[in-house]
């Protein structure tokens, strides 16, 4: 008789894991590279494979709206991420830095209220808060955007910024102040170069979430203020070429770019 | 204003909580430490060791009373301004600078100039013999580097007093033996004022030039460690500090009469019951010994042999014989001994 023995449940050992696990790496990457593969495609036509070409990349390049479109969504999306990730550093530095105090969960909730609400709800209720401002000041321009962009990017830089703060051993803040720091000294040469990591990774988050906004930039902006987003979004409405593919690529090829970096300098070193 | 006096603590209290639920960490503590020793303050943890040398440091305040640097009142001055610096139990090295910029880090905070600072970094690295690891940053170096990495940057800035918070708890038994060693060098080299916390009393022993024992709070004994060894002035410092026997016996002028019966000649034992101390390595087998004792049991450790032994009255004894050549004492359990302290070596001892 064989000894037997108790394994712990382990999912990898359940039938058909590799079969779920394959499917949904399908689900997941297939259309992104279908997507990509179409974007070289010398045809009219995002179905029909027409050859080899960086046609579409060169119609998008060209095309001016896309251009200004493209200039506007970076200018948002810098704006907000630096935006974003200085309020973000501030509320991490008030959450962290202190004992536990009344209400901390409350706070830590009213902080990352944007990742909860609806934010087809945000929208509406920017564009109603902000159609009265422009009403009483006539100011049309792009702060409205990088406003809302900032809001919403808040919790995006908090949460890397506050996990940062959170490791932090605070006995090296006491060591630098027994070392004649003054408080200000403390923070400047202690504290924020060994925070600076969190919020190069908040503003890149910040900055990618906002390249990506469609929902409330579609509520929120004037006439003629279109990001690279909503202008993808408006050509869908007419014939799709693979100009949008071309573009979507470019979109994918950055915000990977930047994830990478994100992921690079929120490793832990050692 | 005495002049010799490094740190004063005057009636230093430190309560956390308020009314009758306050902790009382730090008790009502008077101590002074001279310029130029080696100040050892030994306790259990939890007995307000390391709350005094935050006091100190000044990372607390007092409750009540003051702390006094070179005879000045430095209670409400933040640590910054405090010529005081400490060596961290955890070292709190700054991962993010190199040696070199670690060390320098105090100086540069006092604002001296890079001329001062380049050649004291240098000198500071040579003392700790780390000379070849300037540019490393703590991470890449192991935990007895970083423990001498943290050494150096404290004593850069030539404090008044380097506070050191069990410094030696995170290395082996090895490198901590070196490092006692290294300790003790450094203090006398540069003549700085040390207070080091510990538990390990042995570590207090072999390096202090006057050791400070608490318990709850409250400071028991101070004195130079043959003094606290040989001298103890309660039951707790008599157990804390190495291995002691205790016996109760009722004190008659110069004699102590024991719980067996016994009668143990105990000069300036004063009258009433009173509790003895003796240690294990002042126990002597003696034919004529005043006590008699079963042998329980013999263990073997090398140099000594501990005999644990059994007096009449039940209470158990041990006795610490240097092992001979062979190894074996020639004892066997069961024997019955005669024992002798050795003269002059009784402790008599305040309960507490």
């Amino acid at each position: 008789m064989s000894e037997r023995r108790a394994k712990p449940f382990s999912i990898t050992a359940m039938p058909g894991f590799a079969t779920i696990a394959i499917l949904a790496f399908v689900l997941l990457y297939v259309p992104i590279i279908t997507m990509v593969i179409y974007s070289f495609n010398a045809s009219n036509s995002v179905a029909l494979w027409g050859g080899f070409s960086f046609r579409w990349y060169a119609i998008a390049w060209e095309n001016d709206t896309v251009q200004e479109a493209t200039v506007r969504s970076l200018v948002i999306a810098v704006s907000a991420a630096l935006i974003a990730s200085t309020l973000a550093t501030l509320a991490a530095l008030g959450t962290t830095r202190r004992k536990k105090f009344k209400g901390q969960t409350f706070v830590y909730v009213m902080i990352n209220q944007p990742l909860m609400v609806p934010e087809i709800v945000t929208a509406v209720a920017l564009l109603i808060f902000f159609a009265a401002i422009k009403k009483a000041t006539g100011y049309t321009g792009l702060a409205y955007l990088i406003l809302a962009h900032s809001a919403f990017c808040v919790p995006f830089a908090y949460l890397p910024i506050r996990a940062r703060l959170e490791g932090m051993d605070l006995t090296l803040e006491r060591a630098a102040a027994d070392l004649y720091a003054t408080p200000f000294q403390t923070f400047r040469r202690i504290t924020l170069p060994l925070m600076a990591p969190g919020i190069a990774a908040g503003a890149m988050l910040s900055f990618v979430i906002s390249l990506d906004d469609v929902i409330i930039t579609e509520f929120v902006k004037s006439a003629g203020q279109d990001t690279l987003p909503t202008y993808m979004l408006g050509q869908l409405r007419r014939a799709v070429t693979p100009e949008v593919n071309a573009i979507s690529t470019a979109l994918l090829g950055l915000t990977v770019l930047l994830l990478t970096a994100f992921f690079l300098l929120t490793r832990k070193r050692g | 204003m005495t002049t010799d006096t490094a740190v004063e603590a005057v009636n230093a209290a430190r309560h956390y909580g308020q009314g009758q639920y306050a902790v009382k960490a730090l008790d009502d503590v008077s101590l002074s430490i001279r310029k130029g020793e080696f100040f050892t303050l030994l306790g259990p943890s939890g007995c307000g060791k390391t709350t005094l040398l935050r006091l100190i440091a000044g990372f607390e305040t007092p409750t009540s009373g003051q702390i006094l640097l070179s005879g000045k009142d430095i209670t409400a001055i933040p640590p910054n301004r405090r010529r005081v610096n400490t060596v961290f139990q955890s070292y709190a090295l700054f991962p993010h600078l190199s040696v070199a910029r670690n060390i320098a880090f105090g100086l540069e905070m006092l604002g001296r100039p890079k001329s001062e600072i380049a050649p004291r970094v240098t000198d500071m690295l040579r003392l700790v013999q780390l000379d070849q690891m300037a540019e490393r940053k703590p991470a890449m170096l192991s935990g007895g580097q970083q423990q001498r990495v943290a050494l150096a940057r404290a004593l850069a800035p030539e404090p008044e007093v380097l506070l050191l918070d069990e410094p030696l708890s995170a290395l082996d038994l090895k490198l901590r033996k070196e490092m006692q060693l290294e300790l003790k060098r450094l203090q006398t080299e540069t003549g700085i004022t040390f207070v080091f916390v510990t538990h390990d009393q042995e570590e207090a022993l072999t390096m202090s030039d006057r050791i400070g024992v608490m318990k709850a709070g409250k400071l028991q004994q101070v004195g130079g460690p043959r003094e606290i060894y040989n001298g103890p002035v309660n039951r707790f410092v008599a157990d804390f500090i190495g291995e002691t026997n205790f016996l109760t016996g009722t004190a008659a002028g110069d004699t102590v009469r024991i719980a067996t019966g016994e009668t143990l000649a105990v000069p300036g034992a004063g009258q009433g019951p009173v509790t003895l101390a003796i240690r294990p390595e002042q126990i002597r087998i003696a034919d004529d010994g005043p006590l008699t004792a079963t042998l329980t049991q013999t263990v073997y450790f090398g140099t000594d042999t501990h005999c644990h032994l059994r007096l009449g009255d039940g209470t158990d004894l041990v006795a610490r014989l240097q092992s001979p050549p062979s190894g074996d004492v020639g004892l066997s359990a069961g024997q019955t001994l005669r024992l002798a302290p050795v003269p002059g070596s009784v402790q008599v001892l305040e309960e507490g």
